[in-house]
């Protein structure tokens, strides 16, 4: 037998019938359901009155329409209300398990899911929504679909695919003090472009990776769709098997002995080849400011805004140039020197409790600056609230005059009421830069959570590594 | 899902690389529970512009031109479609009433969003898209015609351009199909390979595994 690589693994164990022209039905293991991409595939089968194929494979969680201040009074914008209500009837029509706004597990669907042990080793994993990559990180094959998809997997618990080529991007060493995940992500996609990985299956490897906590991994696979690659993984090791044991939704007894015993499988042949290969060095990456409009527009904390002159190809000298005018910056501005008027910690990136251990590690002891309006911590579930809130965290964000929030997607893509205003130029560590993102004309600058806690004490950013910890 | 066969229509260009889904078709208005009714909101961001606090149209932006009133064809860089899997792009797109993007790339998701939507994406080479920017800013209301049974864009002046396809989608797209009927037809299949999962894997099953249950 050949040596496989792990997406060559996960491909093979889910192939339900291949046609004659090559394609193929992936059988779906579990499907996560939120507000914004729902609605129309459960328009879709009540009409033709069909039931969902296998509702255990199912979860729903609403995220990006709740509000992230006090929820007792319900959500005030009539058709986010809307949205988040028709989620609610339709998981009770269709029987789906549901973590509404007022559960406690509620959270942005790809931090609950790995939190409640609903992400395993193994499995494919599909949501509508494209950070579906993240549950990569624990060795599954997921990732995001649109709407129609959605609904065929409810109706059929299968997917129409074709296998994409593989890519393999090793890190080699070690990362540095103050150097995140989101450093080494950010620096990937600004290696290979935003459309690097188009067609490929991402998977991460090497010492570097391997040294990840399984939450490390999911901020590095979340941003795989990033670099183009709808899936990124990470093999199973330890690692991975500590963070699963004794998960709500993970199997206990001999059914997880039994599970283990496979999962120790999930990793690829030390042979097997792959169509790409790329290879860094740890120790090259520094911590990672974007500083236009898509994530590859990125630089070192070190370096300063580029000149569009120096990039060769005509067509992305405009798209430079047209970034730099949207982010009214000027060209050999040192980016340590930008100044920020608001800052936002969350997102399915980094919402999750090491991220927010990381930000409090850098706020302890200090204060916002005056001229940053607005600092918003938005954990990433319920749970990770609970958590932070037994450390002490809230209290050192709110110390510093940072705001303590309800979970949920929030500002990174700005459904609910919390977004920028026109003009306003935000830290974020969320994943996408484009314009209006964060809100119409609003300015992001992507960062690692250590990174944005440290610009909103300082009022612009600042190299994390210098940063004297209190 | 109407079929695609061939159109003949205006084409605009959107000239820049790596069009993403939000730029498509923007947060606010993926809070509607309907697939219809996106296509005044497509581009949004670039076509409108807020004048006394009403919402006016951006002359500048290719869509309001009037040389391109009723395009079907839409031209633009690598990359198109990146970002947010947002089905609401495609929706937005067909709703507005373009029937095929030609581009040099398109990113993943958004590729299979199309499909799933009647729209056709067209690849076509770096230069050879880079000669039609320059057809279409030269000949005002320049036609383009897509053949999809032959897998060509012919020009008015008899140039044609061959176009890769996915041999299933071309399928699907040609005949309207909706994958759903299609799949049920491998009913059997998939309680078959679901039968075997439950003994080699019952750990993906919620129904037959033991959980530790704690929050």
């Amino acid at each position: 037998m050949s040596a496989k690589t792990l997406y060559d693994k996960l491909w093979e164990s889910h192939v339900v019938h291949t046609e004659q022209d090559g394609g193929v039905l992936l059988y779906i293991d579990r499907q996560l359901l939120h507000e914004v991409t729902s609605p129309q595939a459960f328009s879709g089968l009540r009409a033709a009155g069909r039931k969902a194929w296998r509702i255990d494979a199912n979860i729903a969680t609403a995220d990006h329409n709740v509000p992230t201040t006090d929820r007792a009074a319900g959500i005030v914008d009539a058709t986010s209300r809307l949205q988040v209500d028709t989620l609610d009837q339709n998981c009770a029509e269709f029987g789906i398990e549901e973590f509404g706004m007022h559960d406690k597990r509620q959270g942005i669907v790809h931090v609950i899911a790995p939190e409640q042990g609903l992400t395993l080793p193994g499995m494919t994993v599909v949501c509508g929504d494209s950070h579906t990559a993240t549950h990569g990180a624990l060795g599954a094959l997921a990732f995001g679909i649109g709407t129609t998809e959605v609904e065929h997997v409810l109706a059929t618990q299968c997917l129409w695919a074709r296998k994409s080529k593989s890519m393999r991007i090793w890190v080699e060493g070690e990362l540095g003090n103050g150097v995140t995940a989101k450093d080494l992500v950010l620096a990937i996609i600004g290696r290979i472009g935003t459309a690097g990985g188009t067609g490929y299956a991402i998977e991460f490897a090497g010492p570097a990776v391997q040294a990840l906590s399984v939450e490390g991994r999911m901020t590095l696979c979340n941003m795989a769709i990033e670099a183009g690659a709808r899936s990124g993984m990470v093999g199973v090791d330890a690692v991975t098997i500590d963070y699963l044991r004794g998960r709500p939704y993970a199997p206990v007894g001999k059914v997880w002995d039994q599970a283990v015993a496979a999962w120790g499988e999930l990793h690829s042949d030390p042979d097997a080849q792959f169509d790409a290969e790329i290879r860094l060095e740890a120790t090259d990456v520094a911590p990672q400011v974007t500083w236009g409009t898509s994530p590859e527009m990125v630089v070192d904390i070190s370096a300063h805004v580029p000149d569009p002159a120096l990039e060769k190809d005509p067509v992305r000298r405009k798209g430079w140039s047209d970034a730099l005018a949207y982010m009214d910056l000027a060209v050999a501005t040192p980016i340590s020197s930008i100044a920020l008027d608001k800052v936002f910690i969350g997102s399915c990136t980094n919402a999750r409790i090491e991220d927010l251990r990381a930000a409090a590690a850098v706020a302890r002891g200090h204060h916002k600056a005056a001229s940053v309006k607005v600092v918003l911590v938005v954990p990433g579930s319920g749970l990770v609230k609970a958590q932070a809130e037994a450390e002490g965290l809230d209290r050192i964000f709110r110390d510093a005059g940072f705001e303590w929030r309800e979970p949920g997607c929030s500002m990174c893509l700005a459904m609910n009421a919390d977004r920028l205003e026109p003009g306003e130029r935000c830290a974020s560590t969320s994943n996408r830069n484009f314009e209006g993102r964060q809100g119409a004309g609003g300015r992001t600058h992507l960062v690692s959570p250590a990174m944005a806690a440290a610009a909103a004490i300082a009022g612009h950013f600042v190299d994390v590594r210098d940063w004297v910890v209190h | 899902m109407e079929a695609f066969t061939v159109v003949e229509a205006v084409v605009a260009p959107l000239d820049r690389p790596n069009v993403d889904t939000d730029a498509i078709i923007p947060k606010q208005f993926l809070k509607t529970i309907e697939r219809k009714g996106l296509g005044k909101h497509l581009f949004d961001a670039w076509r409108y512009l807020e004048r006394d606090g009403k919402q006016v149209n951006n002359p500048d932006f290719v869509l309001n031109q009037p040389a391109y009133a009723g395009a079907q064809i839409l031209l633009t860089r690598e990359n198109f479609g990146c970002g947010s899997s947002r089905e609401h792009a495609p929706w937005a797109l067909a709703d507005y009433g373009f029937r095929a993007v030609i581009a040099p790339s398109f990113a993943d998701i958004f590729a299979n969003n199309c499909v799933q939507n009647g729209i056709l994406l067209v690849r076509l080479p770096m230069d050879v898209v880079d000669h039609l920017f320059h057809e279409v800013a030269a000949n005002p209301g320049y036609h383009l015609r897509i053949d999809l049974p032959a897998q060509e864009v012919q020009t008015m002046g008899d140039s044609r351009y061959p176009f890769p396809m996915d041999a299933g989608h071309k399928h699907k797209l040609m005949h309207g199909l909706d994958d759903i009927q299609l799949t049920l037809q491998q009913e059997d299949a998939i309680r078959a390979y679901e039968t075997q999962r439950r003994q080699s894997a019952p750990w993906l099953f919620r129904d037959e595994s033991p959980r530790s249950g704690q929050i």
